[in-house]
């Protein structure tokens, strides 16, 4: 255990040395100058980033979870087949034939890069919403329709609370892709810190490349890290042991 | 008061779980569904609260047929404990023991109250448990508390599905005792499903024996083990059924019928035992040799005589050949 402990340790503290290194070697080499002398058009990359993967995540998440309850329900659970072939069929596409596939439909810009990126990120929220409530044991829910809860009670007050860990982590997952995915909205004039990551790699200017892609790693990490936070306020206390085990 | 008439479940044309069930369960009576797995007690329980549906048949609850009731007001109007105690992870112990309460729209005081009093009946302190969470009890207390969230609205009728099934045996016998002593105070019509014989006895005011969705004897626990009916039920409670019996018989009934010893009082390694405790205890006490001599003591601890081996043999023979009928009062 104790010496579990001190390899974890010895390891986190390695890779804070790297990350710390990793930033001095960029400031020493001035690749983050881009976002001071232009940092009018780096908040502009900035927010429409941010724009992109807060649209597209919040319409994912108002459509898959109320969707992964609507699935699990007994009347529809017949249909659950059905759906998770077109749902895992849907995963399989990579992004950027979706990507493609909008542009012939909606044209380019930021529509399309947000509908594709809506797409892709249903999919893991629906799945662990699904998951989250199919994991709920059963006794549980026949012990609630003996007391006499009706359906909408069961689904809020037993169901919904134990599988809020599932389904947040559902959204974690899709958001913190998301936020990766965003940089290719660029390829369809959707904007976003990919313009400065493509122009980067086009033009063998590393500053542009990492003023663009050190923000969208941050970015990830912000959003992962206060979607944990979330979760210790949404998840119910009794839960959690079981949730975390 | 819960009456099933010609009840019968079928989920299939070749899978009929129960088959045509007649049955009175009287006021504040426990009668235990008994029987091998797989013979309908479950679903013939899930009948009352419509948990099931009922193919052909009708079930009356207090004189009124279940069907005609609306399900989530007949459900909230009858306690349902299961074996997997089904506690709410979610959700604390105050908050699952309240549950129907809370759908009944009890006032907080009310509920606070109900609360407290429901904690005492098993003996667990309710301001140290209240805000405590399930997986933060033994399996033992998680039970009880499954059963008293089952007592919280004061319903009239109980469903149990063998609701001490997963606990060890010693905590299970604590279970049982502590139970019974509650619906003696309760007084409630229960209904029980167990498959184990000598849960049945203890528990069981009546016991019905099932096999294959069908009843093979409906009676007290000493008559079913004095004058089972046909070959399966003195199969069924086996061979030692008349040892069994003895558990439902106090040395009070004994003294009764056939007299005690008097007590020698050159044997100076005795032991003793209350006048209340049942035959059981008393052979095993005997047959183990625990002492040279076993005195008997009345409920103002004064000794009232002895007892020997000798003493429950004949008493045994009487009941066998059931010329003996003693009420199972103790
Ligand atoms: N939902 C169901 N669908 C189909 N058949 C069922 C269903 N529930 C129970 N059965 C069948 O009905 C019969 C009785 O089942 P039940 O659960 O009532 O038995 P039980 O006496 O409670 O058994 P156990 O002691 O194992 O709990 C069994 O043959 C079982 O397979
Ligand atoms: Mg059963």
């Amino acid at each position: 255990m104790n010496s579990k402990k001190l390899i974890a340790y010895s390891v986190r503290l390695v890779l804070y040395a790297l990350v710390i290194l990793f930033f001095g070697w960029i400031i020493k080499n001035h690749y983050f100058d881009y976002i001071f002398s232009e940092s009018s058009t780096f908040l502009v990359l900035m927010r429409q980033h941010i724009e992109l993967v807060v649209v597209s995540s919040v319409i994912a998440i108002i459509i898959a979870i109320p969707a992964g309850i609507l699935i699990t329900r007994p009347k529809f659970r017949k249909a659950e087949w059905v759906v998770s072939i077109i749902v895992n069929f849907l995963q399989t596409i990579p992004n950027l034939a979706v990507l493609a596939l909008m542009i012939s439909v909606l044209g380019i810009g930021f529509k399309t890069a947000v509908f594709a990126l809506f797409l892709y990120s249903i999919l893991p929220i629906f799945r662990n919403t699904v998951a989250g409530l199919d994991s709920i044991d059963k006794n549980l829910i026949d012990a609630a329709k003996g007391m006499g809860m009706k359906p909408s009670q069961i689904l809020f007050r037993i169901e919904l609370p134990n599988a809020v860990y599932s389904i947040l982590a559902g959204v974690r997952t899709a958001v913190v892709l998301n936020i990766g995915t965003a940089a290719l909205a660029y390829v369809i004039g959707g904007g976003g810190l990919g313009v400065w990551i493509f122009t980067g790699i086009q033009l063998f200017d590393n500053g542009y490349l990492l003023s663009g892609a050190i923000p969208v790693t941050l970015l990830a990490i912000l959003a992962d890290y206060l979607l944990r936070k979330l979760e210790n306020v949404l998840v119910p206390k009794g839960s959690r042991r079981e949730a975390n085990t | 008061m819960i009456a099933f008439n010609h009840v019968t479940k079928s989920f299939s044309e070749d899978n009929i779980a129960v088959k045509d069930v007649n049955l009175t369960v009287e006021k504040g009576h426990i009668v235990v569904l008994l029987g091998p797995s797989g013979c309908g007690k479950t679903t013939l329980l899930r009948m009352v609260n419509r948990l099931e549906s009922i193919s052909n048949g009708e079930i009356m609850i207090n004189n009124k047929n279940s069907m005609e009731l609306d399900a989530i007001e007949l459900r909230r109007n009858i306690g349902y404990v299961i074996q997997s105690n089904g506690l709410f992870p979610n959700m604390t112990i105050e908050d699952n023991v309240m549950i129907v309460p809370d759908l009944l729209g009890w006032s907080k005081q009310k509920k606070r109250e109900r609360f407290t009093y429901l904690m005492k009946l098993i003996g667990l302190d309710a301001q140290d448990y209240r805000k405590r969470y399930p997986h933060e009890l033994s399996g033992g207390q998680q039970q009880r508390i499954g059963v008293i969230r089952a007592l919280a609205a004061d319903p009239p009728v109980m469903l149990m599905d063998e609701p001490f099934g997963a606990l060890d045996p010693i905590i299970r016998e604590k279970i049982q005792d502590e139970f019974l002593q509650i619906q003696r105070e309760v007084k409630k019509t229960i209904l029980f499903v167990s498959h184990d014989i000598d849960e049945a006895i203890k528990m069981a005011d009546k016991i019905v024996l099932m096999r294959d969705g069908e009843i093979m004897q409906y009676d007290t626990p000493s008559e079913m083990l004095a004058h089972p009916k046909n070959e399966y039920v003195s199969k069924f409670f086996g061979k030692d059924r008349a040892l069994k019996s003895l558990s439902l018989h106090t040395v009070k009934n004994l003294q009764d019928i056939i007299g005690l010893a008097p007590i020698d009082a050159t044997i100076r390694d005795t032991k003793t035992i209350h006048v209340h405790q049942d035959l059981r205890t008393t052979l095993s006490m005997l047959m183990n040799q625990e002492a040279d001599q076993v005195v008997v003591t009345n409920d103002q601890d004064e000794n009232i005589g002895s007892i020997t081996i000798d003493h429950v043999q004949k008493y045994l023979h009487f009941e066998i050949k059931g010329e003996l009928s003693v009420s199972q009062e103790g």
